[in-house]
């Protein structure tokens, strides 16, 4: 098992480097550089040797591949470079962000998947009926909606209309400032969750094991917790972890709406900013947690079912 | 001359199964099966004679539904138990083994927990107790190592200790009457007679009735004393097996004969046949939202957002 | 019945949003940008403003039908750049194999590791504001699933006798890609196609949103809500109509891929012959 874990976690590596890459080829030929956006706000940086200055500081005065190499030299010891905006180590930007973002994406597949994955179930145990239509249609409509005008109107709702809520803000140690931003960031996961678990029950409804289980004699609670449900966790399990490795780079436009202070909300004020190290941190460390998430997935799944053979 | 008739274990009278209210499946079927006796349905594909198999047990998926008639089982007409009663019945008193050892167990549960299950569920023992019992019924259908093998999965067993697993499944409670469809039709051959011989001898042993449904006449020659053809729904001969085989009365029980292979070797097998079935039943149930996307080329592709 | 409901419910709902966007500069009672009256800001819906005026007085339904030009305009073109990307990579990766397949798998992979609209952002701020860039930005992040796709049945056809016959009677390798695989997988493309445009409608209206993507006074979607969060409180209404065109949008095209999806499925046909 755990030369599996090993296993899986190297090769995450070939596709990390890939993704620094193409980041960093997208960012190098940025036109507009930090150097000059500086000067457009207005600072006093117009001294050509103020200019020079910067852009040695910062190691743009090397060429492409040389800092390319030096990039990942740093990477390789865990240094994201330095911050053009706030002169900081990244990381330090960074590790901040960290906790309130998994934290988010926690809550709202949290969300997610207490009410999606009993809806699809419900759904599926009735096929066709009025049920399975309403709960059919509301996952389709969960995932047309723009989550974050849905956090608009859950804001207008329960923040400033009712008052039961606050409107915006993060506090450590404070479950009432995650419940609106999880809930419009779980919707969608919801209603894919909820399609995923119908679909999964009705696989395995008419798989043969679970005709072989009914002539048993089982009762049909029984039946559905002892021959269905392990069944279709593992079919769920992918969508799972595939929507909670993605909430963090999801839920970008959710965290700026309701001011959260994870790393959505800094990579786009770094993107504004065009604070490229910080951007390029930020996206790393959002498809490190994807990968990381999907490996746990890949161990959660030799873990349930036993015909995968762990190596 | 007629001594006094044992009472049927199993009498079906005038079956009909169709979807909706026609009967376009089984078009009134009858068939006595006395307390210990091994009877055979034979017929091909399509015939009906695994539905009607099905049917005894109340195993038919919609839109199959029986439309007429009735199921004597201990001279009580099941179908006129409500759920509850029939699904207590199912199990306990009546049993069945079907033909895909492969998918006919849980992949995810230890074949010990999925015989100990029957225990628990019937007889109200606890988990402790029932798994000891459930090395006792591997034991019994002569599988090796019971108390290691009851702690294996589906997928670590070879097709024929499936097909072990399976009887000691449907013989756990020791039902009164075993439906086996196709037991041996996935097998290989070196296989079948093995597990055609342990259940003529448990069944024998215990006194358990069987209806063997098969496509294979030289299954149902090995193991009935009677057997009845099938054809497109309708039973259209019964005779004592012998008899059958040298004088079929009815001209399809002599083209089944004609075609029959010799010296017990498979023709077509009819792996296809239940998945036929069930593909008719999970078509009507599919969601139109199934995260997989299956083509009319037969691909499949998962529909991301 | 309820596989026809929903596609004519999804080309329903995608017919009032092409006819909206289509004929705005006809239906929309004032002009998006010039009309704008302070004296008459923040006012609710009324017969005069269907859907009520924003805080510099400009009439919010004229507002949400040019809104619709941006939207389908980036829907449309970027799912037809990811069309062509991906089915271009599919098709030759699934019928060459080798490193080139081992090449698009593995871009594949890492494209679907970076959540879309990450690199959407990253695009945008390097190309900078406007319907150009969000064409690109959304044209070049989209395209690993339908190239999935596209790759699988192409596999799964390459072996088939029709594909082997032309390769027989001497037709080269893009004429067959082009005469005998492309037709029998458009249906799945254009399935995925659709599903993406929803995807690329709101991803758009996230950027813009998010003040990357098309700016004021432009009207869009996105930055109509940006401005509508200011004043919530006074004019929800300003909020309410551009998210309930954006959802009724997203709802339309992704009923119709799911209808069409439906339709292509052999379970569901051989239930209906």
């Amino acid at each position: 098992m755990l030369r599996f874990i090993l296993r899986r976690t190297l090769q995450i590596i070939p596709t990390l480097l890939v993704v620094v890459l193409i980041i960093f080829v997208i960012f190098s030929v940025v036109p507009g550089s930090f150097i000059s956006s500086l000067m457009s706000e207005g600072r006093n940086a117009t001294n050509a040797d103020v200019m020079a200055h910067l852009n040695q500081q910062f190691g743009l005065d090397k060429p492409l591949l040389v800092r390319l190499g030096d990039y990942l030299w740093g990477l390789a010891q865990f240094d994201l470079g330095i911050s053009y905006r706030t002169r900081e180590p990244v990381w330090n930007v960074i590790e901040p962000r960290l906790w309130p973002s998994i934290k988010l994406a926690l809550a709202a597949m949290f969300f997610a998947a207490i009410i999606g994955i009993p809806l699809g179930f419900i759904a599926a145990l009735k096929p066709g009926s009025m049920i399975d239509s309403g709960t059919m249609m509301l996952a389709i409509s969960g995932l047309s909606l723009p989550e974050f005008w849905f956090g608009l109107l859950l804001m207008y709702v329960f923040a400033l209309q009712l008052g039961w809520l606050p409107s915006f803000g993060y506090q450590a140690d404070s479950i009432r400032h995650i419940i609106l931003p999880a809930i419009a960031l779980g919707v969608s996961p919801m209603a894919l969750l909820a399609r995923t678990t119908r679909a999964g029950v009705l696989d395995v409804m008419n798989a043969d094991f679970v005709r072989t289980a009914r002539a048993k004699g089982l009762s049909e609670p029984r039946l559905v917790r002892g021959h269905v449900a392990r069944n279709v966790l593992v079919l769920v399990l992918t969508t799972l972890g595939l929507q909670v490795g993605s909430l963090m780079g999801q839920a970008i436009v959710i965290e700026k709406l309701f001011s959260w202070p994870g790393i959505g909300s800094l990579l786009v004020d770094s993107v504004a900013a065009r604070d490229i190290p910080v951007v390029q941190g930020a996206v790393i460390v959002i498809v490190l947690w994807f990968l990381v998430i999907n490996m746990l997935v890949d161990v959660a799944y030799a873990a349930i079912d036993p015909r995968i053979k762990v190596t | 001359m007629s001594k006094t008739v044992p009472a049927s274990i199993l009498s079906v009278r005038d079956l009909r199964i169709g979807i909706g209210n026609q009967s376009d499946l089984l078009h009134g079927v009858s068939f006595d099966i006395l307390p210990g006796e091994t009877y055979g349905l034979v017929g091909e594909s399509g015939s009906g004679k695994s539905i009607t198999g099905l049917s005894v047990l109340g195993l038919l998926k919609r839109p199959l539904q029986v439309t007429g008639g009735s199921i004597l089982f201990r001279e009580q007409d099941v179908l006129k138990l409500n759920k509850r009663e029939r699904r207590r019945l199912r199990g306990d008193r009546m049993a069945m083994v079907f033909q895909e050892p492969m998918t006919a167990l849980n992949p995810l549960a230890t074949v010990g927990r999925q015989i100990a299950e029957m225990f628990v569920v019937h007889r109200g023992l606890s988990w402790a107790q029932a798994r000891l019992k459930a090395v006792e019924a591997l034991e019994t259908v002569h599988v090796p190592a019971p108390d290691e093998r009851a702690r294996s999965y589906p997928h670590q067993l070879s097709g024929g200790m499936r097909q072990r697993v399976m009887i000691a499944i449907a013989l756990a409670c020791r039902p009164d009457l075993l439906i086996a469809d196709e037991p041996t039709t996935a097998l290989d051959v070196t296989v079948q007679a093995e597990v055609l011989k342990l259940i003529a001898e448990l069944c024998q042993r215990e006194g358990t009735a069987v209806l063997l449904v098969s496509h294979d006449l030289g299954v149902i020659a090995n193991m009935c004393r009677r057997v009845g053809v099938m054809d497109r729904g309708r039973l259209v001969e019964e005779q004592d097996t012998r008899a059958l085989f040298e004088t079929p009365l009815h001209p399809y029980t002599r083209g089944l004969l004609a075609a029959r292979p010799r010296l017990g070797s498979r023709t077509i097998s009819e792996r296809g046949r239940l998945t036929e079935l069930d593909e008719l039943v999970a078509d009507t149930q599919r969601g139109r939202d199934a995260p997989t996307l299956v083509t009319p080329r037969g691909m499949l592709a998962e529909a991301g957002r | 019945m309820r596989l026809r409901f929903n596609l004519v419910l999804g080309l329903l709902l995608a017919a009032i949003v092409i006819i909206a966007g289509v004929f705005a500069a006809w239906i929309a009672p004032y002009h998006p940008i010039i009309d704008a009256d302070l004296m008459n800001s923040e006012m609710p819906p009324s017969w005069e403003h269907w859907m009520g005026t924003d805080g510099q007085g400009r009439d919010v339904f004229s507002r949400v039908l040019y809104g619709a030009q941006v939207s389908l305009t980036v829907g449309l073109v970027s799912q037809l750049i990811n069309s062509c990307i991906g089915t271009a990579l599919g098709v030759s990766a699934g019928y060459f194999g080798g490193w080139w397949d081992d090449l698009v798998n593995g871009l594949t992979n890492v494209m679907l590791a970076i959540p879309s609209l990450v690199f959407a952002l990253a695009i945008m701020a390097v190309l900078g504001p406007g319907l150009p860039s969000l064409l690109i930005a959304l044209g070049l992040t989209n395209w690993s699933w339908t190239c999935r796709i596209a790759r699988s049945s192409t596999l799964s056809l390459k072996n088939q006798g029709f594909v082997q016959a032309a390769k027989v009677a001497g037709f080269g390798d893009g004429n067959i890609m082009r005469t005998q695989i492309l037709p029998n997988i458009i249906g799945p493309v254009l399935v995925m196609a659709t599903l993406g445009i929803g995807g690329a409608v709101l991803a758009e209206a996230a950027l813009s949103f998010l003040g990357v993507g098309i700016r004021p006074p432009q009207p869009s979607w996105g930055n109509m809500l940006t401005d509508a969060r200011e004043l919530l409180r006074a004019a929800p209404w300003a909020a309410v109509f551009p998210g309930l065109a954006i959802f009724i949008t997203v709802l339309g095209f992704n009923l119709l891929g799911d209808g069409m999806r439906d339709l292509l499925d052999p379970h569901m046909r051989t239930r209906r012959a």
